[in-house]
C-alpha cells in the first residue's frame, strides 16, 4: 500500500513538472541578468523595465485589453440573451441552435480565422481592430453560453412568473429576480471570452488590419527577428494574469455553488 | 351563493398536436373554495396558469369580475398564485421575499412593514423576517410563498398542490391553516390537487377533471355520495362499480340479484353501472341478505376492518366495524339509499378513462 501511494505521488510530480516546466523555465529566465538563452548571469528586473517602455509591446498590450474587454463584453450580452431564448424555442429548434453555438468550439482555428478573413474581405470590409473584434465575438460567444446555460436551465421559469405574479412587469422581474440568480454564470463566462480573446492568436492574425498587433501576434513577430528577453517578461505576466482569471472564473462558480449547498445542509 | 368572480368560457388548450384542456367552462363564485381535483397530467395546472396569465387559451375566454381578461399579462391581474414549487426568491431575505408585491406597487415603507409582520404572524412565523429562503425547511417555504402573495390583498388566490411536498401530519396542519386563513381574509381561492381527501376535506365547490374534462362538479358531499360516472366514483374514494342494469324505476338488477334502490328516470332494462361505497355493504349471517358470498380477505385498518367478499362472481369491497374471517360465510346487503346509479359511459373514450384508473 505505501509503496503505491508513493509511486502515485511521483507520479503526479512527474506530470506537474512535464507540464508546468517549460513555463517554469520561461518566468525563470524572464528574471535573467543577461540575454543569452541558456546561462543563469543573475537576478534582474531590468526585462521587466524595458517591456514597460517599449512602445510597441505596450501598444500592443493596449490593443490586446481593448479586444479583449470589447468582444467579452458584447459576447456575454449575446450568449446570455441567446440563453434566455433558448428554452422559448421548441425542442428541434432548440437543438438546431445549440448545434450551431457549438460548431466554433469545434472548428479549427485555422479555418475559422482563414473563412473569417475570406469573408470580410469578400464583403470589402476593411481588416482593422473592428474585424478582429467581431472574430472575437463570434468564437467567444459559446463559451459564455456553456457557463450560463446551466445557470439558466436550473433556475427555470417559475421565479420570472411568479414575479410578474406580484406585479412586476417583465423588465423588473428579470433584473431583481432573474438576473442575481444568473451573476455568477454570467461572471464566469466573462472571464471565459476575456481569456479566450487574450490567448488567441490564429484567428487574430488572420483578421488583423496592418499595422494592428495583440500581445500575442506581436510576440510571434519578433520570434521571426529575433527573441528578446522582454517578450518573456511580457509572456510570464501574460500567464499569471489568465492563470488568475481562470481560477478567479472557477472560484466564484464553485463558490456560489457550495453557498447552496451548505446553506441546503443548514436547513 | 354571492357574485360571480371568475368565468371560464369554452377554454381550450393544445401542446403540439396534444389536447389538455377541451371546451371547459366554470363559473367560480366570490368567497368560494374551489378544489381542481384529478389525476396528475389532466391538466389542472394547464387551467390554473390559464387563470393566472401564464399561458393562453387557444380559443376562449377568461371573464373576471364580468371583464375580459384573456389577453391581460399576469402583472395586471388582481389575483396572486402560490407556485407548485413555492418560488420564493433566493437572493432575498423573507421580509424582502413577502414585500416583493407591495414595493412594485409603490406602498409607503410604514405600511410594507407593517404589512410584513401581519403576515408573519398570520402565517406564524414571526422570527423568520431575516431569515434566507435556503435555511427554512419546504413547509415554512410554503407558508412564506403563501404570506407573499396574501399581503397584496388579491381578490383571488390561486394554490397549485401547495401542499404537495410536506409529508402528512404537516400536510393536515396547512390544511386547517389554509381553511382559517380563506375565512380570516375573504379571499376566493381556487386550489389544485390531486389528492382526493384533501379536496372533500378543504372546498366548498370539488370539480373533478380528466384528461381536461370536467368529470364532475358540485359539493365534496354530492361528489362523494352521488358521484355521476364510473371515473368520478373511482377517483373519489373506494368504491364498488359493479355492472348491472334498470328493471324499473327504483329497482336494479345487480349480478343477477334484485336491490331495491332510490334511482328512477333510467328507463326499463337499462345497462347502467352502480356503485356501492365499501362502507354502505352490510354484512350478515348466510341467507339473511340479498346474496351470500365469502370472505377472501381481511386487513385491520385502525377505526374498522377492510375485506374482500366474494359474492356473485363479484369481489366486493368492504369496511366494517366488525371483522370476520377469510373463508367465513357471510351475506350482503345494501340499503336502498346507498346504492347509486350511473349511466354507462357514452363513449370508448370514457370507456377507456375508466380502464385507465
Ligand atoms: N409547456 C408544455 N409543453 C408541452 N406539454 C405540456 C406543457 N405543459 C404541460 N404539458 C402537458 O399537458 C398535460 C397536462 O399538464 P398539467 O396541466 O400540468 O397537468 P396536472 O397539473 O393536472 O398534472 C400533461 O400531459 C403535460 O405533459
Ligand atoms: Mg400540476
Amino acid at each position: 500500500m505505501k509503496k503505491h501511494s508513493v509511486l502515485k505521488k511521483v507520479y503526479m510530480a512527474v506530470i506537474i513538472l512535464f507540464l508546468y516546466a517549460p513555463i517554469l523555465t520561461l518566468m525563470v529566465l524572464s528574471f535573467n541578468e543577461g540575454r543569452t538563452m541558456g546561462k543563469w548571469t543573475g537576478f534582474s528586473l531590468h526585462w521587466y523595465e524595458d517591456m514597460f517602455a517599449d512602445e510597441d509591446i505596450m501598444d500592443a498590450l493596449k490593443n490586446t485589453v481593448i479586444i479583449a474587454l470589447v468582444s467579452a463584453v458584447v459576447s456575454t450580452v449575446i450568449g446570455t440573451l441567446f440563453c434566455l431564448a433558448l428554452p422559448r424555442l421548441n425542442s428541434k429548434m432548440r437543438s438546431v441552435f445549440l448545434a450551431l453555438n457549438n460548431i466554433p468550439l469545434l472548428n479549427a482555428d485555422i479555418v475559422t480565422g482563414l473563412s473569417l478573413m475570406l469573408m470580410f474581405v469578400a464583403f470589402g470590409i476593411t481588416l482593422s481592430m473592428g474585424t478582429v473584434i467581431l472574430a472575437h465575438i463570434t468564437f467567444c460567444i459559446p463559451y459564455v453560453v456553456l457557463s450560463v446555460r446551466p445557470k439558466v436551465r436550473q433556475l427555470g421559469m417559475t421565479h420570472y412568473e411568479a414575479a410578474l405574479d406580484l406585479g412586476a412587469t417583465p423588465w423588473v422581474a428579470f433584473f431583481k429576480v432573474v438576473l442575481p440568480e444568473l451573476r455568477s454564470g454570467i461572471f464566469s463566462g466573462f472571464l471565459m471570452a476575456f481569456t479566450m480573446s487574450v490567448d488567441d492568436f490564429i484567428v487574430t492574425h488572420f483578421t488583423r488590419g496592418a499595422g494592428i498587433n495583440t500581445l500575442s501576434t506581436m510576440i510571434y513577430g519578433q520570434v521571426r527577428i529575433g527573441i528578446r528577453p522582454t517578450v518573456y517578461a511580457l509572456s510570464t505576466i501574460v500567464f499569471v494574469v489568465v492563470f488568475i482569471l481562470l481560477i478567479a472564473s472557477n472560484v466564484i462558480s464553485g463558490k456560489s455553488a457550495t453557498v447552496k449547498a451548505r446553506r441546503k445542509a443548514e436547513s | 351563493m354571492s357574485s360571480t368572480l371568475v368565468e371560464l368560457e369554452h377554454i381550450s388548450k393544445s401542446y403540439g398536436s396534444k389536447l389538455i384542456i377541451d371546451d371547459l367552462s366554470l363559473t367560480i363564485h366570490e368567497n368560494e373554495f374551489v378544489t381542481l381535483l384529478g389525476p396528475s397530467g389532466c391538466g389542472k395546472t394547464t387551467t390554473l396558469r390559464i387563470i393566472g396569465g401564464f399561458e393562453m387559451p387557444d380559443s376562449g375566454r377568461v371573464l373576471f369580475e364580468g371583464r375580459d381578461i384573456t389577453n391581460t399579462p399576469p402583472n395586471h391581474r388582481n389575483l396572486n398564485t402560490v407556485f407548485q414549487k413555492y418560488a420564493l426568491f433566493p437572493n432575498m431575505t423573507i421580509a424582502e421575499n413577502i414585500a416583493f408585491g407591495l414595493r412594485i406597487s409603490k406602498k409607503s415603507k410604514q405600511y410594507i412593514d407593517d404589512k410584513i409582520k401581519y403576515a408573519l404572524k398570520l402565517v406564524n412565523m414571526e422570527d423568520f423576517a431575516d431569515r434566507s429562503v435556503d435555511s427554512i425547511s419546504g413547509g415554512q417555504q410554503q407558508r412564506v410563498a403563501i404570506a407573499r402573495a396574501i399581503v397584496n390583498e388579491p381578490k383571488l388566490l390561486l394554490l397549485d398542490e401547495p401542499l404537495g411536498a410536506l409529508d402528512l401530519k404537516l400536510r393536515q396542519e396547512m390544511q386547517y391553516e389554509l381553511i382559517r386563513l380563506k375565512n380570516e381574509l375573504g379571499i376566493t381561492f381556487i386550489y389544485v390537487t390531486h389528492d382526493q381527501e384533501e379536496a372533500l376535506t378543504m372546498s366548498d365547490t370539488v370539480v373533478v377533471m380528466n384528461q381536461g374534462y370536467i368529470q364532475q362538479m358540485g359539493t365534496p358531499e354530492s361528489i362523494y355520495n352521488e358521484p355521476e360516472n364510473a371515473f368520478v366514483a373511482a377517483f373519489i374514494g373506494d368504491s364498488n362499480i359493479i355492472p348491472g342494469f334498470m328493471v324499473q324505476d327504483k329497482l336494479v338488477d345487480i349480478l343477477g340479484v334484485r336491490f331495491d334502490c332510490v334511482d328512477s328516470g333510467f328507463g326499463t332494462n337499462t345497462p347502467v353501472d352502480v356503485v356501492i361505497r365499501p362502507e354502505d355493504v352490510i354484512l350478515g349471517k348466510p341467507g339473511e341478505g340479498r346474496m351470500d358470498g365469502r370472505v377472501t380477505h381481511i386487513i385491520f385498518k385502525g377505526v374498522h376492518y377492510e375485506m374482500e367478499v366474494m359474492a356473485g362472481g363479484f369481489e366486493w369491497l368492504v369496511q366494517s366495524t366488525v371483522g370476520h374471517p377469510v373463508g367465513e360465510e357471510v351475506s350482503i346487503s345494501v340499503d336502498p339509499f346507498n346504492i347509486q346509479i350511473m349511466n354507462k359511459p357514452a363513449s370508448e373514450d370514457e370507456e377507456a378513462i375508466k380502464l385507465d384508473e
